[in-house]
């Protein structure tokens, strides 16, 4: 559905994009995960026909996003990561406004997103600047599937948003999927969110550094992992990183998660915190996407 | 311990709707304190109050020995504030946006140069001091604010959401800025959606539609909502 082939985009000196290359297939959701600068918007920018690559080709449904642009605007659905509404305008004018853009009408179009649509009717005459955060969200969204597209792109759409406005929206999506195959590409700085996407790309500083479903990403981390939790986490891990043989040592929540070189011994360890009289349970666990992400970045 | 938060009762409407409904809460000093809520739920509005930038309706409040209503200029010399939308200026170099802030809390010039050596030399970032602000990258850009929202020793901060976006390593670093300012005593209070962060914090409060619905350390929370995370307490808190 999107070949992407050895893509790159600077501004001046700034390598946004360096040399990506990415398949994605049809209905599928895929993730594009990573932090702010990492060159999500300039990717999605490129894919959406609105910036053209210094290096490479992309193509969406064998279309080409430099010479065929004008027909696959019309295929796709776009939410870039600011507030991209008319914001005096009402809630209905919004969608009326898309929906002429498209040569379309609301009706047409109805079932996909009806189930969004509710619960914005209470507010369809309210201008779109006083939306709470969540509201302005779905609205968006409702924009960006007036036309029927084929392909969605979601730029951030959960950016600064709560984690229950957030399943919400994840839980949208994943229906949109299962009712009307929609190809959607959705970018996030939340790790946690890989884990609801079919396939994911970490990003980094305008590289893909790792490609794959949600599940087997994790078993790209190499190293056992394990989690301390202690009596004051933050006086351990000062500590921990100043002994030998620690490999990594990063804060998760309440506890520590800590790699070992291949000299070193749990049981060593174990000595040591004691010897520093910190109370402390220690397990071997299994790496998430976070970790994985943070060993990968490490690497680069 | 003393305390640098103490509010009672504090209400903030806007015509019939409540933005915060009458609430009470104390923080100590040196306190690493949680707050959250879903979008909507009054946080920045009682962040506003709390910084003496909005009145109340009703109630009222001290923030670092000062009252909230009648003392709010001498409040805001004691108090550092940064947020992931508003923290420094672009079109300024480090250095000038470090010169700019320490003139607005009234630092005197030799206090300036003196706590901008000591920062540079901290955050390793002598090689970037004369560059402007839009071309340093964001996580970068928020180690910066949050020590420039410090360059006065407030008693207290306010952070703002202040690592949305920010990648999972360097969020981290950000967090040992704020453990090391909690260790020299001062207070942090900080919003996030990230559960993880709020997992750090030695207590937290949950606003739900104005009111605070829950507040306590981690543990508490965990057991009084039985929970294995921040995560399930916040989705349980919220929908309720």
């Amino acid at each position: 559905m999107i070949e992407i082939k050895n893509i790159s985009k600077s501004y001046k000196e700034v390598k946004a994009l360096d040399n990506i290359s990415l398949n994605i297939e049809e209905g599928r959701l895929f993730g594009l995960i990573g932090p702010d600068g990492a060159g999500k918007t300039t990717l999605f920018r490129i894919l959406t026909t609105l910036l053209i690559p210094n290096r490479g080709t992309a193509t969406l449904m064998n279309l080409d996003t430099v010479t065929d642009y004008k027909k696959i605007r019309r295929q796709i659905g776009y939410m870039p990561g600011r507030f991209s509404l008319y914001t005096d305008l009402s809630v209905q004018e919004n969608l009326e406004f898309f929906a002429k853009v498209f040569n379309t009408t609301i009706e047409s179009n109805f079932e996909m997103i009806r189930d969004i649509y509710v619960l914005l009717e209470p507010f369809k005459k309210r201008k779109a600047r006083d939306l709470s955060g969540g509201m302005k969200q779905k609205l968006a969204l409702c924009c960006a599937l007036i036309h029927k597209p084929k392909i969605l792109f979601l730029d951030e759409p959960t950016f600064g948003v709560d984690p229950v406005s957030r399943k919400e929206f994840w839980d949208n999506l994943k229906k949109l999927q299962k009712t009307d195959n929609i190809t959607t590409v959705v970018s996030t700085p939340y790790m946690d969110e890989a884990a609801l996407c079919n396939e994911v790309a970490l990003i980094q500083k305008g590289k893909i550094l790792a490609v794959d479903t949600p599940g087997n990403i994790s078993k790209r981390f190499t190293h056992k992992l394990f989690e301390i939790k202690t009596n004051n986490n933050y006086k351990a891990l000062l500590l921990l990183r100043k002994m030998d043989g620690i490999n990594s040592a990063f804060m998760f929540g309440n506890s520590i998660h800590l790699t070992l070189n291949n000299s070193k011994k749990v049981t060593q360890l174990s000595t040591e915190l004691t010897a520093n009289s910190f109370k402390f349970s220690i397990k071997n666990i299994e790496p998430n996407i976070e970790d994985t992400f943070m060993e990968l970045m490490q690497k680069e | 311990m003393s305390r640098v938060i103490e509010v009672e009762n504090l209400t903030r409407t806007f015509g019939h709707f409540k933005a915060v409904d009458n609430i009470s809460f104390t923080v100590e000093k040196g306190e690493i304190f949680g707050f959250l809520g879903a979008n909507g739920a009054g946080k920045t509005t009682a962040i506003k109050m709390l910084t003496g930038i909005l009145e109340p309706t009703s109630g009222r409040g001290k923030v670092a020995g000062f009252d909230i209503i009648t003392e709010r200029n001498k409040l805001k010399f004691k108090i550092g504030y940064m947020s992931q939308k508003f923290s420094l200026y672009e079109d300024l170099t480090l250095k000038e946006n470090i010169g700019f802030y320490g003139g607005i809390y009234g630092l005197r010039k030799r206090e300036i140069a003196e706590r901008t050596k000591k920062m540079i030399v901290r955050l390793q970032l002598g090689n970037i001091e004369n560059t402007l602000i839009s071309e340093i990258p964001l996580g970068w850009k928020q180690k910066i604010a949050f020590s420039v929202a410090t360059l006065h020793h407030p008693d207290i901060v306010f952070l703002d959401e202040p690592t949305s976006g920010v990648d999972p390593i360097t969020r981290r670093q950000f967090w040992n800025l704020i453990y090391q300012a909690a260790d020299k005593g001062i207070t942090v209070f900080v919003t996030t959606h990230y559960m993880d962060e709020a997992e750090y914090c030695d207590r937290i409060s949950m606003m739900v539609r104005g009111k605070i619905a829950a507040m306590g350390t981690l543990d508490e929370l965990l057991l009084k909502h039985t929970a294995k995370d921040m995560d399930e307490v916040f989705l349980k808190l919220a929908r309720d």
